[in-house]
């Protein structure tokens, strides 16, 4: 695997575009063809080699590319890693909004914090943020009815709200807090709280599965308990209280059962 | 002796009630009195009187004071001010008419900015609940004729729609509902005893922010499913009975407002709401409305939903792509973050409303206000731009809140010398054009260019 740096040479006066800072993009590029990748700043639009210093060379596929992304201002860089398919991509800072939006494949890194609408209607790959992610992790782009679709994402820190909402498939594990709104409208996926979830928690959810190892400050009236079951989740064994809903809103029927949402919470 | 001129539109709120009647002087300058409209709406038109008014365009000088400008001149300076801007927001537009909206809207495309309205920090979650779900609704006027069970959640039109009640959707006799107010049962659910719940037939007071929780309540027992005894502060007894209400009419229709647009969740809770009410159509008709609070906010939607795909907060920045992300694209959000630099106000009071961050912002970046009046946006601006008033000094095409198009009405002349919003934005239009002609340059983005070699 062949690595390109690219080190911001100042930071943006509003925010960056960089869709170009992908492995997709890069491949079999050199130096000064990566440098000549477009990027905008509002209205004005510039090359990658206007705002970053670029060492190394791209492998000759995406998945052969590596790339890191350095210097102060990262967290003014949007669309991070959004639409890569394959190879890997580290941010040693934070990241602004989009990174690893749409996302199908490779490995994304995430050294500080990313900001909202990130891993949004992500297909496939691993994404580990190291910091926090703000709202709208894994979520479905505003009007769409799909939300993340595969692959999986780790949280070391809190998130914020609408965290994989409209979600159908793959796995969230955030090891702190979550904020309100949890994959409401899900149809799919697993979400795992390791700390509190705070309201809201499968809001109008049709499928999937939750679980909350530190409690939910308000549970949603459409969520019945049907059992206490152990059952082990990422790696750790526990009892749990296994809930079914949200019974306010409709639900199929697969093989004459009807599918209904889960929500796992920590016996005590 | 006086005209007077009927069937007169009043432009205040989202009502549009359209049956005003002014007396107006025989010169056609002065508005004499006003019959029908309630408070609000009499004085839209009384006060176009009063002493004081800004006739010409007056741009802030290096001492902070106000020097009057000809409206070449501030038309100079807007063109030249959006045109170097990267990223300049046009926020507002919900007190003008669609015409004007049209016109800025393709100046916005032009210089590639933002254009958001004032459903960005009113009915905008409502219109992602929309996009995300879709919405069975209807007009005021079947309200009026057929409704015999409304329902007021999180809204008080006693006071943001003062005729509303009387016009719509208490106590008007219509086609099916002869017996008005007795044929109709009100419910109101709010989290205080508004002037609204008052007039209630059934007053359901819920918990600060357990709106989403009780819709959902309501859905899990209209499905025949268990609830808690109590949700929201809400005895389950009082959600049955409210379901109960609804199932027994032949016409229902749930307004609503801020209480449910702007409190924890916001658009999540007009998701509920929005799936409430068509699960409900299982059983008998239901719809709702959204009340929307400035009379063409509805206008600034559906203008920019046909020009550019999108209600508000529609990002032209990329020229050739029309972006809307709320959360990104709204204007508050952009001011916070810095990620505009240079502002436009139209047609809205932009600091009177918005957070202080963002209207700190405002103050520090190049800002343009369009306004009547004067008002906290105009003191903050650069420039302000005086134009003539909507439905009182020129007409125009206006969306009641519940997307009907109603024609606003001309009843006096502006003062002398003072443009349209529309007038203004084809001007400005034809100086972009005029600039970048010269600069030889295709687009805004090419000019930037130029500008930074020009500078070097
Ligand atoms: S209710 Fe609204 S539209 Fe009707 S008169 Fe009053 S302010 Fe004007």
């Amino acid at each position: 695997m062949d690595t390109v740096t690219i080190t911001l040479k100042k930071v943006p006066g509003l925010y960056l575009e960089c869709e170009s800072v992908t492995p997709d993009k890069f491949a079999g590029k050199n130096a000064e063809e990566i440098a000549a990748l477009p990027c905008a700043e509002g209205k004005r639009n510039y090359v990658l080699g206007d705002w970053f210093e670029i060492a190394g060379a791209a492998g000759a596929t995406a998945a052969d590319t590596k790339i890191v992304v350095n210097g102060a201002g990262t967290d003014k860089c949007k669309y991070i890693g959004a639409w890569m398919t394959a190879g890997e991509v580290v941010v040693n800072g934070t990241a602004d909004m989009f990174t690893g939006a749409w996302m199908e494949g490779g490995k994304l890194t995430v050294k500080g914090d990313v900001r909202s609408f990130s891993a949004l209607q992500m297909k496939g790959g691993e994404f580990i943020i190291e910091g926090r992610a703000w709202n709208y992790l894994a979520a479905a782009y505003r009007g769409d009815w799909r939300g993340m679709q595969g692959g999986t994402i780790r949280v070391k820190g809190d998130v914020g709200s609408d965290l994989g909402t409209f979600m159908n498939g793959g796995t969230i594990i955030v090891e702190g807090n979550a904020d309100i709104h949890i994959g409401t409208h899900a149809e799919g996926g697993t979400i795992i709280i390791k700390g509190k979830a705070h309201r809201r928690v499968g809001g109008q959810m049709v499928k999937g599965e939750i679980y909350v190892f530190g409690g939910c400050d308000v549970m949603m009236p459409g969520f019945k308990k049907i059992e206490e079951r152990e059952i082990e989740v990422d790696g750790e064994k526990h009892v749990f209280n296994v809930f079914i809903g949200d019974l306010g809103e409709r639900h199929p029927k697969s093989k004459g059962e009807v599918v209904y949402g889960h929500l796992y919470t920590l016996k005590e | 002796m006086t005209k007077c001129i009927k069937n007169v539109i009043c432009t205040f709120c989202g009502t549009l009630c359209d049956d005003l009647e002014v007396d107006v002087s025989d010169d056609g300058k002065r508005i004499e009195q006003v019959r029908n409209a309630c408070a609000i709406g009499a004085e839209k038109y009384l006060h176009v009187g009063n002493p004081g008014r800004v006739v010409v365009p007056r741009m802030r000088q290096a001492d902070g004071t106000y020097k009057d400008v000809s409206y070449d001149e501030a038309i100079d300076f807007t063109a030249k001010t959006l045109l170097k801007a990267k990223k300049p927001l046009m926020y507002g537009w919900s007190s003008t008419n669609c015409e004007a909206i049209a016109e800025g809207n393709i100046l916005a495309e032009k210089i590639g900015g933002v254009v958001d309205n004032c459903a960005t920090v009113c009915h905008g979650s409502s219109l992602l609940a929309i996009q995300d779900t879709g919405v069975p609704s209807c007009t005021l006027g079947e309200v009026k004729n057929r409704a015999d069970r409304i329902i007021f959640w999180g809204c008080n039109p006693a006071h943001a729609h003062p005729r509303h009640m009387s016009r719509y959707s208490i106590f008007p006799r219509g086609f099916f509902s002869a017996k008005g107010q007795k044929g109709r049962k009100i419910i109101c659910v709010d989290c205080r005893e508004t002037d609204t719940a008052k007039v209630a037939d059934h007053f359901v007071r819920i918990k600060q922010s357990y709106d989403y929780e009780v819709f959902d309540a309501l859905r899990t027992l209209l499905r025949g499913e268990e609830i808690p005894d109590e949700v929201g502060g809400v005895p389950r007894e009082k959600l049955q009975e409210l379901i109960d209400i609804c199932k027994g009419g032949r016409f229902v229709t749930l307004f609503f407002g801020m209480g449910l647009t702007h409190t924890l969740g916001r658009n999540h809770n007009i998701d509920a709401g929005i799936n409430f009410i068509r699960d409900l159509n299982d059983y008998t008709k239901a719809t709702l409305i959204a009340m929307r609070g400035h009379y063409n906010v509805t206008g600034a939607g559906q203008v920019l939903g046909w020009q550019y795909g999108y209600p508000f907060a529609c990002d032209l920045s990329r020229l050739t792509t029309a972006r809307h992300n709320p959360g990104e694209t709204t204007s508050v959000d952009l001011l916070v973050r810095h990620e505009v630099d240079a502002c436009m106000v139209i047609a809205s009071d932009l600091a009177a409303h918005f957070p202080f961050e963002a209207t700190r912002r405002m103050a520090h970046i190049p800002t343009i206000t369009l306004d009547p009046h004067i008002c906290m946006s105009t003191e903050l601006s650069d420039l302000h731009i005086p134009v003539a008033i909507v439905g009182v000094e020129v007409g125009g095409c206006c969306y009641r809140m519940d997307n009907v198009p109603i024609d606003t009405r001309k009843v006096i002349d502006a003062p002398e010398g003072v443009l349209t919003d529309e007038e203004v934005f084809q001007r400005i239009n034809k100086r972009v054009d005029e600039i970048l002609a010269e600069a030889g340059c295709k687009d805004a983005a090419e000019y930037l260019e130029y500008l930074e070699k020009q500078e070097a």
